[in-house]
């Protein structure tokens, strides 16, 4: 059909550039030219540098700090301790789990790299020569680095948890069972599931650690203060992926009302987690601009970042999976001991201390399961962030997807036809979850199939099974893996029912400002890292209210501007802070409707929406463009209708989403060097709507390299004193592109019934999925030689002695 | 604090003349001292390839050369490789094929892309995997990255064969 321009239907609809086309991003200029504007970047008049003396020692009593010599150095303006922040309240700061962190050290350290004082000085390198002028007198502790030992041991890490006649007092989480215990979280039915367990026929167990890994991204934290004391306002600029959560937090410890403060979150050059938190740099940072006037400046280098900024995972769990002859899953048992280091200072929302491990049925149909996760204090760093997963769904989908694999094992079975017959089915959905979740939709059956077909799954084994037979004759010395993995990631959080920060309800939000030539700005609760938000949210509303994408602005980060929301992280930008946009243009199109139906002289109800216009119901000829209408909003008298073009919304998601997928990984071992090659991986996700494929693929290609890191050798390593072992990048391990291999990406698409455009989020499912993949591969390679389990990080070394244990090395 | 040298650059065609410590590193030089704040720190231990310029004619990680060893040199960075009116072939092919995400890696990625192809003008995908490998990104997992160079690569040569 074509207007009375000869323009198509169709060709108006590209001109929008909204869902589901590959617009290209509109950062991209700036980013090219080397013009973002990241923290690092940002300098102001008179600005100051801090930075940290750090601890030596992963637990000591802190005797005397001598800070005489650094402050007589020329260009050293003041040096804080946590005598300095005390009668401020400010020595110690409350965590998002409910406890509370030194942000200097009172009286002793809890890990190697905590921060004991802080320096401001004129340029970084005065600050830098200060730190060493800076004399801290320790007396060593014995130091604890593993959990189960630190639930055993006499040493106390924490005094402040225990009351002076020795009971220990609840913790944000109920009651604790020993000196070093935080708390234990308990999901499902014990008894039953142990019933289930004892009585069956077949069962498998298996104890899996889930290393310490960090985030990393490529820019580190940072912030710069900026305390103007002429009209009491405070300015925090800084690498925030919670922008507002910072806000009213800064506001809670410092007493700043908040609306004398504004935070802004610049460009960011990657969070994957690691800036979910509030860290010791950033409290110190605008107490020094407070007390000397000035802005002043903390970016932490690359071995502050890795050794004290928030880590991920560090999960011991122990598994029992049963089943019938037949292979289908009668119950689950899973029982974890999550070392959180000195404080607990996990990112997860308040009534989840283990976040959403209880997602750990994965995507089958298991009647009865239990969870139990305790966690406890050690001598290392706090933290416990997700990264680039929603909370604690990386650790749950490992889990079930090892156990899987083990009880193929255990059960002689092909692991994808085990998968296949416990895959929740299409028309159990919405499914109840043993462990408490609402599924919101799913089609594994499909998925499966797709994925298996696309790399000729049988003909993979057959390969396998002869490279397996011309090993034993000696024809080769590499073996071959086969790594298999379904997922089922959650996320999107989410109700503000059960989900809250700090008390904070985990909703988001969206304002759209139309101006009277019908282009228009929209601002949002969250900030990008890297996800494109600037485009696919145009995109989203380009499509909602018939403007060109073109002609929206996005903006982010700035909680002078910007509505309240909790930030991006989780995959949760699509899902709440989308759906709020969404939300917000149809709240834009209801009374352009109203005016469309004014300005045509007919009746709301007999005027509807047709891409970028309002036209008469079976007059399509009769129409009012978006642009047309937004003029009229501003330029005419209607009668009943206020002048302008506005909308807010607030959304609350009635339930998390649940983007699935299936990930399969070929790839060759050498034996006797432990090298690993990838083959051929091949990556299919189904996240709902697709706001934009190019985007999408490019969230799958890097979210499955941080999978390969992890998997593969990235890891926050310890020795028994409590050192960093993997404080640098010479050797924690950041993939390059000489060992990543081309990706395979492909898709289903099952809507998300309850999101208002049915997007579910993609961009950390690649990274739940891929480590077990890439896991998985590496212990199908030695399956036919006695492997039930073997540790990540699988590093060269580790296969190697993988492969010596089994006796490969003639 | 060391005696201040006095030190000359050539940064993007233009001359600098200034006293700093000869322990300054070259990138704090470019950052805070010229404003030049394309190139970026990811690891001040050579690691990373944020903060790589060209410099005399060779990539080079800025992190890891103090100021008193750059004396005298050429430097380029990505804000000399293109500008608004006419970005350079690597800059458009970036923007093309979604080679960055973040943008934090992308101006040293550039940087370095742009003396690669000087070095082999029409490499092949593994020629462009171990000539970046010093250059590490967070985000984009590089397929994408490798995919912008080789776009780059084929558009150079094909105007430089429209030319000839
Ligand atoms: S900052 Fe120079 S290589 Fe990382
Ligand atoms: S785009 Fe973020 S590090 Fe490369």
């Amino acid at each position: 059909m074509k207007d009375d321009a000869g323009v198509t239907r169709e060709q108006r609809v590209e001109a929008l550039g909204g869902m589901g086309c590959k617009r290209k991003r509109v950062e991209d200029a700036r980013f090219t030219q080397g013009k973002g504007n990241y923290v690092d970047d940002i300098k102001m008049p008179g600005m100051l540098f801090g930075d940290f003396v750090r601890s030596p020692y992963a637990h000591a009593r802190i005797k005397s700090i001598d800070t005489s010599a650094a402050l007589a150095l020329d260009g050293v303006v003041a040096v804080l301790t946590a005598d300095d922040l005390r009668p401020l309240g400010l020595h110690w700061m409350p965590t998002l789990a409910g406890d509370k962190q030194m942000v200097l050290a009172d009286g002793k350290v809890l890990f190697q790299g905590q921060e004991v004082a802080y320096v401001v000085a004129k340029d970084r390198y005065i600050a830098a020569d200060a730190v060493e002028l800076i004399d801290v007198d320790y007396e060593e502790l014995p130091v604890i680095v593993d959990p189960f030992e630190s639930m055993k041991s006499d040493t106390v890490l924490r005094e402040d948890l225990v009351a002076e006649d020795g009971s220990l007092p609840d913790g944000a989480h109920g009651p604790r069972k020993h000196h070093n215990h935080i708390f234990t979280w308990e999901v499902g039915e014990k008894e039953a599931t142990s019933q289930v367990i004892d009585s069956a026929q077949v069962v498998a167990e298996e104890t899996m650690y889930y290393h310490r890994t960090h985030p990393c991204p490529l820019e580190t934290c940072g912030c710069v203060a900026s305390m103007d004391k002429v009209n009491g306002k405070l300015t925090l600029y800084g690498t925030f992926q919670a922008p507002h959560a910072i806000r009213t937090v800064v506001s809670l410890i410092s007493g700043i009302e908040e609306h004398n403060i504004r935070v802004i979150s610049p460009d960011i050059g990657g969070g994957f987690g690691n800036k979910v938190g509030a860290y010791p740099g950033y409290v110190c940072s605008v107490v020094a601009s407070i007390v000397t006037g000035v802005p002043v400046k903390w970016v932490e280098d690359r071995m502050e970042n890795l050794m004290t900024t928030a880590f991920a995972r560090d999960y011991w769990m122990k598994g029992k999976i049963s089943a019938t002859p037949e292979g289908k899953i009668t119950g689950l048992w899973c029982e974890v001991t999550a070392d959180h280091g000195g404080f607990d200072a996990c990112a997860d929302p308040t009534k989840f201390p283990a976040g959403f491990m209880n997602i750990c049925t994965g995507s089958y149909d298991i009647p009865t399961a239990y969870l139990a996760v305790d966690g406890v204090y050690t001598n290392k760093a706090p933290g416990g962030v997700s990264y680039r997963c929603s909370f604690r769904v990386t650790e749950a989908v490992y889990f079930i997807e090892r156990m899987i694999e083990v009880l193929a094992i255990e059960m002689n079975m092909d692991a994808a036809e085990l998968r296949r017959i416990n895959f929740i089915k299409k028309e159990q959905f919405p499914y109840q979850s043993a462990l408490g979740w609402e599924y919101d939709s799913g089609d594994y059956h499909t998925a499966w199939d797709k994925a298996l077909k696309a790399v000729d799954y049988e003909g993979l084994r057959t390969e396998q099974a002869q490279r397996v037979e011309d090993f034993k004759t000696g024809k080769t010395r590499k073996l071959m893996g086969v790594g298999l993995s379904f997922f089922t990631e959650i996320v999107g959080a989410g109700p503000v029912k059960n989900c809250d920060i700090l008390g904070l309800g985990m909703f988001d939000s969206c304002e759209i400002r139309i101006h009277p030539t019908g282009s228009a700005i929209a601002r949002l609760g969250t900030i990008s890292q890297g996800q494109g938000h600037a485009t696919t949210f145009a995109q989203i509303l380009a499509s909602e209210i018939g403007l060109p994408a073109d002609s929206i602005t996005i903006e982010e980060g700035d909680t002078d501007t910007a509505p309240y929301g909790l930030g991006t992280y989780g995959s949760r930008s699509t899902p709440v802070a989308g759906a709020a946009t969404a939300m917000a243009g149809r709240k834009i199109r209801a009374k352009a409707q109203m005016i469309a139906a004014y300005l045509l002289e007919v009746h709301d109800d007999d005027v509807e929406f047709d891409v970028d216009r309002f036209v008469v119901k079976g007059a399509p000829e009769k129409f009012k463009t978006m642009k047309e209408i937004a003029f009229a909003a501003y330029n005419q008298a209607i009668p009943g209708i206020e002048p302008g073009l506005e909308a807010v919304s607030y959304y609350d998601p009635p339930n998390m989403t649940y983007p699935f997928g299936a990930y399969i990984c070929v790839m060759d071992i050498d034996v006797d060097t432990g090298e690993v090659d990838i083959r051929r991986f091949y990556a299919l996700d189904d996240c709902g709507t697709r706001i934009n494929p190019m985007i999408i693929e490019g969230q799958v290609h890097g979210g499955l390299t941080e999978a390969l890191a992890v998997a593969l050798g990235q890891e926050i390593a310890y020795d028994d004193m409590g050192n960093v072992k993997t404080g640098t990048l010479m050797d924690f391990f950041l993939p390059t592109a000489w060992e990543v291999p081309n990706y395979e990406t492909d898709h289903t698409v099952t809507p998300s019934p309850h999101h208002p455009i049915g997007a579910k989020g993609v961009g950390e499912s690649p990274h739940v999925g891929g480590v077990p993949c890439f896991s998985n591969a590496v212990n199908d390679a030695f399956r036919a030689f006695g492997l039930r389990h073997t540790h990540m990080p699988h590093d060269h070394w580790r296969i190697w002695k993988t492969a010596n244990k089994l006796g490969l090395h003639g | 604090m060391s005696k201040k040298m006095h030190i000359q650059l050539t940064v993007n065609g233009e001359a600098q003349e200034f006293l700093a410590e000869p322990r300054e590193l070259l990138i704090h030089t470019l950052r805070e001292r010229l404003n030049i704040t394309g190139p970026h720190i990811g690891c001040e231990t050579s690691h990373c390839g944020a903060c790589t310029v060209t410099l005399n004619g060779k990539s080079v990680k800025s992190c890891t050369v103090f100021v008193a060893q750059a004396d005298g040199a050429e430097i380029t960075t990505i804000e000399g490789l293109g500008n608004p009116d006419k970005l350079h072939v690597l800059q458009e092919a970036f923007k093309e094929h979604h080679g960055l995400q973040c943008g934090f890696c992308t101006p040293g990625m550039i940087t370095r892309a742009s003396k690669l192809l000087e070095e082999n003008p029409s490499p092949t995908e593994e020629e462009v995997r171990f000539g970046m490998a010093g250059n590490i990104c967070r985000c984009t997992g590089y397929q994408n990255i490798v995919k912008s160079i080789l776009a780059a690569a084929a558009e150079m040569s094909a105007s430089k064969e429209a030319a000839e």
